[in-house]
C-alpha cells in the first residue's frame, strides 16, 4: 500500500510533465481562441477589435476553405485506404515462410524512417518529373504518353506519397497484431476443411479488427496535419488543389498575417482532430483497464 | 514429399516478398545511387543504374556551398537535446504513474495522449507570436523546448509501459531489506530500467530527427536542421539531383540506420500499448 509520503513525492515528481503540457496545451490553445474573437493582422498592429464570430463566418464563406476540407478528407480517405488495405496483404504476406524475412522486414520498413521533406523531393523529381522521373521513363518503355504527375494529379501525387511513407507503419503494426493470433486457433480451422478465403474472414480479420482500429485512427491524427510534402512540392497548388485545412491556415497565418482568420481555423482543425482523438482514447484506455 | 511442397512454396513466398519489399526501398535506393552521378547523369534517358563513373563531387560540393555540417549539427542538437530534457521530465513522472498508481493515474496518462493529438496548426499562430517577442524564432533553445513538448506524451506513455513491466515484488523486497527511496531507485530500478530508457530515446530522437512543421516554420537560418536544410532544395529553378540525392543520402542514413534498430520499439511507441 503506498504511504501517503510515496504519494506526495509521487505527486512531485509528476507535476513537472504534467505542469508543462498543461501550459502547453493551455496558453497557447486559449490565444488561439481569443484570436479568433479578433479583427487582427499583423500588417497592421495596433488595430485590432473584438469582432464576435466574424472570423468563422468569413472562414466558412471561404471557398478554400470547402476546397481546403474536401482536399484534407480525400487525402486521409485515399492514404488510409492504401496503408489499411496494402498493409494487411503485407502483414499477411510476410508472416509466411521465407527466405530472408528480416531483411525484407527492414527494407519494407525504411520509407518510414525517410523525413518528410526528403522523401517529397525524391518522388516528385527523380520518380514523378514528366521528362526525367523514373516513371515517365517506365511509361514511354511500354509505350503510354507519360503523365505529368503534379499538375495533372497533384493530390494524387501527394496521396502517393504520403501513403508510401505510411504503409511500412500499418505493416509492421498490423504484422505485430497478426503473429499474436493463436497458432492452434488458426491450425483448428485448417483442419475443418476452411480453405484460405475463409480462415481470412473468419479468423484473421476479426483478430486483426482492433490493430487496423489502432492504426487508422493514428494515422489520421498524423494524417489530419500532413504539411512538409505539400510545402516543398505544390505550396497548395496549383490553385487550392493540394491545399489541406493545415496548410490553409499556414497561409493565411504567416503568408498573410491574418491572425484572426487563421486562428478560427486553427479551432476548426482542433474540433475535428477532437472527433477523431475521442474514439482513440477510447480505445486506449480500455486496454489500461486490462 | 510434403516437404518438397513446403519448400517450393516458401520460394514463392520468398519471391514476391522480395519484389515488393525491393520496389517500396527502391525510391531509397535510387537516391543513393543518384548521389553518386553528375547532374548529368543524374537526369540520364535511359537512366543509368549501376553503370556510370561513380563520384563523389556531390558531398563535397554539398558541404561546401550550402555548410551541410552545420546543418547536421543543428538536427542533432535539436532531436538529441529535447530527447534528453523530456527523459528528465518524464522519467519522474513515469516511475511515480508506474509505482505509485492512484486511481487518477489513468485519467492523468490518458489527458497527456490527448495533448499529443491537439494539431500543430491550432497553436501555431500563438507559438510563432510568443517566439518572436521572446526572440527565440531560429534558436536552439526555443526548438529543443517545443521538440520536446511535442514529443513529451510519447515519451511518458513509453517509459511508463516499460517500468510496469518491472515486478513489483523486486521493490517490495528492497523496501522489506530497507532501502531508502534513493537506493531504491539506484541500485534497484536503474539498472531494470536502463532498456527501456534507451529505447524511449532511440525512437524519440527518430521522431524529432524527422519533425517538418515546427522546424520549418520556427527556423530560417541560424538552427536550421536538415528537414529544413532540404526544403530549400524545392527551389523550382534548375534541377540538382544529384546534389539533392547527395544532402537526402547524408540526411537520412543516420536515422534509417537508427529505425532498423528500433523497430520493436516503433510498435509501442506509436500504439500507446494498444497493439502488443
Amino acid at each position: 500500500m503506498a504511504t501517503r509520503q510515496t504519494q506526495v513525492a509521487a505527486r512531485l515528481m509528476m507535476s513537472p510533465a504534467v505542469l508543462l503540457l498543461l501550459a502547453w496545451m493551455i496558453v497557447p490553445l486559449s490565444m488561439t481562441l481569443w484570436f479568433s474573437f479578433q479583427r487582427y493582422n499583423l500588417l497592421m498592429p495596433g488595430m485590432e477589435y473584438f469582432t464576435g464570430l466574424d472570423n468563422y463566418r468569413y472562414f466558412f464563406a471561404n471557398p478554400s476553405f470547402w476546397a481546403a476540407l474536401t482536399n484534407t478528407l480525400v487525402l486521409v480517405g485515399g492514404v488510409l485506404a492504401i496503408t489499411l488495405i496494402g498493409g494487411t496483404l503485407m502483414a499477411l504476406l510476410l508472416d509466411q515462410p521465407m527466405f530472408g524475412q528480416g531483411i525484407v522486414r527492414l527494407l519494407v520498413i525504411s520509407p518510414f524512417f525517410v523525413m518528410p521533406t526528403v522523401s517529397a523531393l525524391v518522388w516528385q523529381n527523380m520518380m514523378m518529373n514528366p521528362v526525367y522521373g523514373l516513371f515517365s521513363y517506365i511509361a514511354r518503355v511500354f509505350g503510354v504518353q507519360p503523365i505529368d504527375w503534379f499538375s495533372q494529379v497533384p493530390l494524387f501525387s501527394i496521396i502517393m506519397i504520403v501513403a508510401w511513407q505510411w504503409l511500412p507503419f500499418a505493416t509492421l503494426i498490423l504484422l505485430t497484431a497478426l503473429q499474436s493470433l493463436d497458432e492452434e486457433q488458426r491450425e483448428a480451422a485448417g483442419m475443418d476443411g476452411a480453405g484460405p478465403i475463409p480462415l481470412f474472414f473468419y479468423i484473421i480479420l476479426p483478430h486483426l479488427a482492433r490493430a487496423l482500429t489502432v492504426v487508422m485512427l493514428i494515422q489520421t491524427i498524423f494524417l489530419l496535419s500532413i504539411f512538409a510534402e505539400i510545402f516543398v512540392t505544390t505550396g497548395g497548388g496549383p490553385g487550392t488543389a493540394t491545399t489541406n485545412l493545415t496548410f490553409l491556415i499556414y497561409i493565411q497565418s504567416l503568408l498573410q498575417f491574418d491572425v484572426g482568420l487563421a486562428s478560427a481555423g486553427g479551432i476548426v482543425a482542433v474540433i475535428l482532430a477532437n472527433i477523431v482523438a475521442i474514439f482513440l482514447l477510447r480505445i486506449v484506455g480500455k486496454n489500461l483497464d486490462a | 514429399m510434403a516437404r518438397a511442397v513446403s519448400t517450393r512454396r516458401k520460394l514463392g513466398f520468398t519471391a514476391i516478398a522480395w519484389l515488393i519489399a525491393l520496389t517500396l526501398f527502391f525510391p531509397i535506393l535510387w537516391t543513393v545511387l543518384t548521389s553518386f552521378k553528375t547532374e548529368g547523369t543524374a537526369i540520364a534517358m535511359p537512366p543509368k543504374f549501376l553503370f556510370f563513373d561513380w563520384t563523389l563531387e556531390n558531398y563535397f560540393t554539398v558541404q561546401e556551398r550550402s555548410d551541410y555540417f552545420r546543418h547536421f549539427t543543428n538536427s542533432v542538437i535539436s532531436a538529441v537535446g529535447s530527447t534528453i530534457l523530456g527523459l528528465i521530465i518524464a522519467i519522474p513522472a513515469a516511475w511515480a504513474m508506474a509505482f505509485s498508481p492512484t486511481k487518477r493515474t489513468k485519467d492523468v496518462l490518458l489527458w497527456m495522449l490527448s495533448t499529443k493529438m491537439l494539431p500543430a496548426v491550432g497553436v501555431l499562430v500563438p507559438i510563432y507570436l510568443i517566439f518572436r517577442d521572446l526572440r527565440l524564432l531560429d534558436t536552439h533553445h526555443g526548438l529543443i523546448v517545443v521538440l520536446m513538448l511535442i514529443n513529451l506524451p510519447i515519451i511518458v506513455w513509453m517509459l511508463y509501459t516499460y517500468f510496469r513491466e518491472i515486478p513489483v515484488d523486486i521493490l517490495e523486497a528492497a523496501r522489506m531489506d530497507g532501502a531508502s527511496l534513493k537506493n531504491e531507485i539506484i541500485y534497484v530500478l536503474t539498472p531494470m530500467a536502463i532498456p527501456g530508457i534507451a529505447s524511449t530515446m532511440l525512437l524519440n530522437i527518430i521522431l524529432a530527427w524527422n519533425e517538418a512543421f515546427w522546424t520549418l516554420n520556427l527556423t530560417t537560418t541560424r538552427a536550421a536542421p536538415l528537414t529544413a536544410f532540404i526544403a530549400s532544395y524545392s527551389s523550382p529553378e534548375g534541377l540538382f539531383w544529384a546534389k539533392l540525392s547527395a544532402a537526402s543520402t547524408l540526411a537520412i542514413a543516420p536515422i534509417l540506420i537508427m529505425g532498423w534498430f528500433s523497430q520493436r520499439q516503433l510498435v509501442r511507441g506509436l500504439t500507446f500499448g494498444a497493439v502488443k
